[in-house]
């Protein structure tokens, strides 16, 4: 019986352990998933907290400047002014209208700070017009 | 044609659902023509899905772009391997690949074993064929691979398809994901096998002889995968390195890590006779965990980079699992007397409580990865707030886990069964455990201040430190006896008992990898903006971008940077790089390769990432990556040493049961041998 309470103590300690790293682990990459138009009802409370926002990247609104990169998300007639602050490249499928995830804080001004961004690649592509070369394809574009 | 394939897949359909009906019945009417019948209903699936698949390669094989799928995953202008991967480029190929794969799978097993486990065999098939008939509800009724493009009620043609996603088109996409979907599917087999005996009241490790090899396979090739899968994301950019937690990437994950555990308690079952609830959650666990990552892929329930788009199919899962683990859970419980372990957890210091913590850990952190990749949904069920939780979630669980498990590797293999002295261990232990001490001390005192890399440097000398001195024991008993050299001694000690060595070198496998997860941390990483003949600098390296130059093909157009790498301060140049941007025309995406420098201390990792606004710079990103190389290493001796476990030892013996305990066990055996 005494070699079974042993085990029972090492298992506890063990999950107990692993628990605990978890809620730690929880509560220090929490993360509010939000869209565009639910962020600008937010108002106050979005302030301080890490969010996750997904939209569509508004076409010709991507501007890199220095090491930063701004753009601007809309969805549904609302728009969010954004700038990547993030060291990891971009991923190519960020690039006008497609659906960008951008994680971050609400900084002052209401302009997000994007550490981070993910972008989905456009499920229908569109007719080619006529394919364009790769030297036309500024760093706005990426 | 197309009404060929679309024909076969409706056919196949209810010939897997009468192969169900008619194994059962006949196994519980004890009718051998029926389940005679059932086998070959197995086949003719098998058939019949290869001629839907066929027809569906052919499809995109020539171009013909009536069918919508070809107009959506192929162009004219695909190289032809292209051509033939997108078949599982997109949602319905790659279901039909999962329900082709099954089928061989299940033709092969059935098979195999035509003479053998007849007992169970007619549970196996409906197991595997309830599998396979979901599967083929979704090709039929679901994601239908054959829809025409119509236009005014007749069929029409496209001129060209929209191509393949562009950042699919690397040669890693030809391999990883049907080693992802081997894996995926491969597991279904012993999990049929499991439940089978289950059913039939087998508590005997039959089973699991019948597919212990079975199961080593898909384990590599899921490993091969996942692996393969890293490659590419180091490789292609934005999709965040090597490994970035990411939903789908979790879900792969997660059946590899309870198969990991599966094989391992699979020896304490067949050696003791112990674990054997443990063994049958364990591998139900992996199969519902490989077709959740399907589901997950599938469904667009929890966003990813990777998921396919959004659609109705998730339900279909949801409602497949449920039924299966009721199903399964009702059997592990109404059948639980037939798991009874046959001896008991003696001492805490013991080869069986390492097996023990080994699979409780990584049962721990497979739940630990499901409940971070399910926290949205999770959290908007309770709360009504999608809350997600990123990679230092799962950092600060897996990496404490992984360096856990890392000491197990090495303690477990050499403690007794049963019981072990400190003596024992102390003999055992104390120079392999003095070295981790010391080459920890050394790496501080060069500056090393992460404590976590630290201790997986230690731990990784530890565990290979007492692995090289289990081959270096065998090896020189054998030089004893034989003469003869020591390589040939430890070739000669791996061939008599292949598991047990061949899972040396797997240990050794993953202890390189190990490595170089830990490099990572001291990850670095600059941005310039350059004219042509501009230098820039990082970490031991001198960069000058030589020139730009263009290229163009039917596929894509290009620009590509070459970079002069020199070593820093006046150094001899020491290689050209050719990052690369990429604008392909059939889908107007583009992409950038990168150029990578590998090297055994540290990958030089270059992307051209565009010119600047006024067109005149050229932007560069460099990134050093320490150590990556051991990763892509550490796989190749974990294939090895997979392989090796494969070969049938010299002499086949029996894997030899220590001791059966008690007298239940002992009547429960002479039953099972009737």
């Amino acid at each position: 019986m005494k070699t079974y309470w042993k085990f029972g103590a090492l298992i506890v300690v063990i999950v107990g352990t692993l628990a605990w790293l978890a809620a730690g682990g929880i509560s220090e990459s929490k993360t509010y998933y939000v869209t565009v138009s639910e962020l600008s009802q937010m108002g106050e409370k979005a302030q301080g907290k890490r969010l996750r926002v997904a939209g569509d990247v508004a076409p010709g609104s991507i501007i890199r400047t220095g090491k930063e990169v701004e753009f601007t998300l809309t969805q549904q007639g609302r728009a969010l002014k954004c700038v990547y602050t993030g060291t990891s490249p971009l991923p190519d499928t960020f690039r006008d209208s497609v659906q960008a995830i951008a994680d971050g804080e609400l900084g002052p001004g209401n302009v997000f700070r994007a550490s981070q961004i993910q972008a989905k690649c456009a499920s229908k592509y569109q007719a080619a017009p006529g394919a364009r070369h790769p030297s036309d394809i500024r760093k706005a574009d990426f | 044609m197309e009404n060929l394939g679309s024909f076969a897949i409706l056919l196949a359909f209810p010939v897997a659902a009468y192969a169900v009906a008619a194994a059962i019945t006949g196994a519980l009417k004890r009718n051998r023509w029926l389940e005679h019948s059932s086998t070959r209903a197995v086949y003719s699936v098998a058939i019949l899905t290869s001629i839907a698949s066929a027809v569906l390669v052919m499809g995109l094989m020539t171009d013909d772009f009536r069918m919508s799928y070809v107009v959506e995953h192929s162009n004219r202008t695909l190289p032809a391997v292209y051509k033939f991967a997108a078949w599982w480029g997109g949602q319905e190929g790659s279901l039909l690949l999962w329900s082709w794969l099954l089928a061989c799978f299940s033709a092969f097993a059935l098979w195999t074993n035509r003479h053998k486990n007849r007992a169970i065999m007619p549970y196996v098939t409906a197991v595997l064929m309830t599998t396979q008939a979901f599967f083929l509800a979704l090709n039929a009724f679901v994601a239908p691979p054959f829809k025409m493009l119509s236009a005014g009620g007749g069929i029409t043609a496209l001129e060209d398809g929209r191509g393949l996603n562009p950042l699919l088109q690397h040669p890693a996409m030809a391999i990883h994901p049907p080693m992802l979907y081997l894996g995926y599917v491969g597991f279904t087999v012993p999990f049929a096998f499991a439940l089978a005996a289950l059913i039939r009241r087998q508590g005997g490790s039959g089973w699991l002889a019948a597919t212990r090899r079975w199961t080593l396979t898909i384990w590599l090739f899921q490993t091969m995968g996942i692996v393969l899968g890293q490659l590419w994301a180091y490789d292609v950019l934005g999709w965040g390195g090597w490994w970035a937690w990411d939903p789908v990437e979790n879900a792969s994950l997660l059946p590899w890590i309870t198969g990991t555990a599966f094989l391992h308690s699979v020896m304490m079952y067949e050696k003791k006779g112990m674990m054997k609830v443990w063994n049958m959650v364990l591998i139900s666990a992996t199969f519902f965990l490989c077709i959740f990552g399907t589901f997950v892929t599938r469904s667009g329930l929890i966003s990813s980079v990777h998921a396919f788009s959004q659609s109705s199919l998730g339900r279909w899962f949801v409602y497949f699992m449920a039924i299966g683990i009721a199903v399964t859970l009702f059997f592990i419980l109404d059948r639980r007397e037939y798991l009874k372990s046959e001896a008991r957890l003696e001492n805490v210091l013991s080869r069986e409580s390492s097996f023990l913590f080994n699979n409780l850990i990584l049962l721990a952190s497979a739940l630990a990865v499901l409940w971070g990749t399910l926290f949205p949904l999770i959290s908007e069920t309770f709360t009504g707030q999608k809350i997600t939780v990123g990679p230092p979630f799962f950092n600060r669980i897996t990496v404490p886990i992984g360096l856990f498990l890392l000491l197990l590797t090495g303690v477990g293999p050499l403690i007794a069964w049963r019981r072990t002295s400190f003596e024992s261990l102390r003999r055992n232990f104390q120079w392999p455990f003095a070295g981790m001490l010391a080459l920890m001390a050394a790496l501080f005192a060069l500056g090393v201040r992460h404590g976590y890399a630290l201790m997986c440097f230690g731990l990784a000398l530890f565990v290979a430190w007492t692995i090289f001195a289990e081959f270096y024991k065998g090896a020189k008993a054998i030089r004893a006896r034989q003469g003869g050299n020591l390589l040939a001694s430890a070739i000669e000690l791996t061939h008599r008992n292949t598991r047990r060595y061949g899972g040396y070198i797997v240990h050794m496998g993953i202890v390189l990898m190990f490595v170089g997860f830990a490099g990572s941390a001291f990850y670095q990483n600059s941005t310039a903006e350059l004219n042509v003949g501009g230098r820039f600098e990082l970490g031991r390296y001198s960069m000058q971008l030589a020139n730009l130059s263009d290229a163009d093909n039917a596929n894509y157009a290009s620009q590509r940077a070459h970079v002069e790498v020199y070593k820093r301060g006046g150094g001899s140049r020491i290689a050209t790089l050719t990052p690369e941007r990429r604008f392909y025309k059939a889908s107007e995406q583009q992409t950038s390769e990168v150029s990578i420098r590998r090297g055994l201390g540290e990958d030089l990792y270059l992307n051209f990432a565009g010119m600047s606004d006024d067109g005149s710079k050229a932007v560069m990103q460099v990134y050093i990556f320490p150590l990556v190389s051991w990763i892509w290493i550490g796989f190749i001796v974990l294939v090895a040493g997979t392989l090796v476990c494969l070969v049938p030892p010299k002499f086949p013996m029996q894997y030899a049961r220590t001791r059966v305990v008690g007298f239940s066990a002992a009547k429960r055996m002479a039953k099972e041998a009737v």
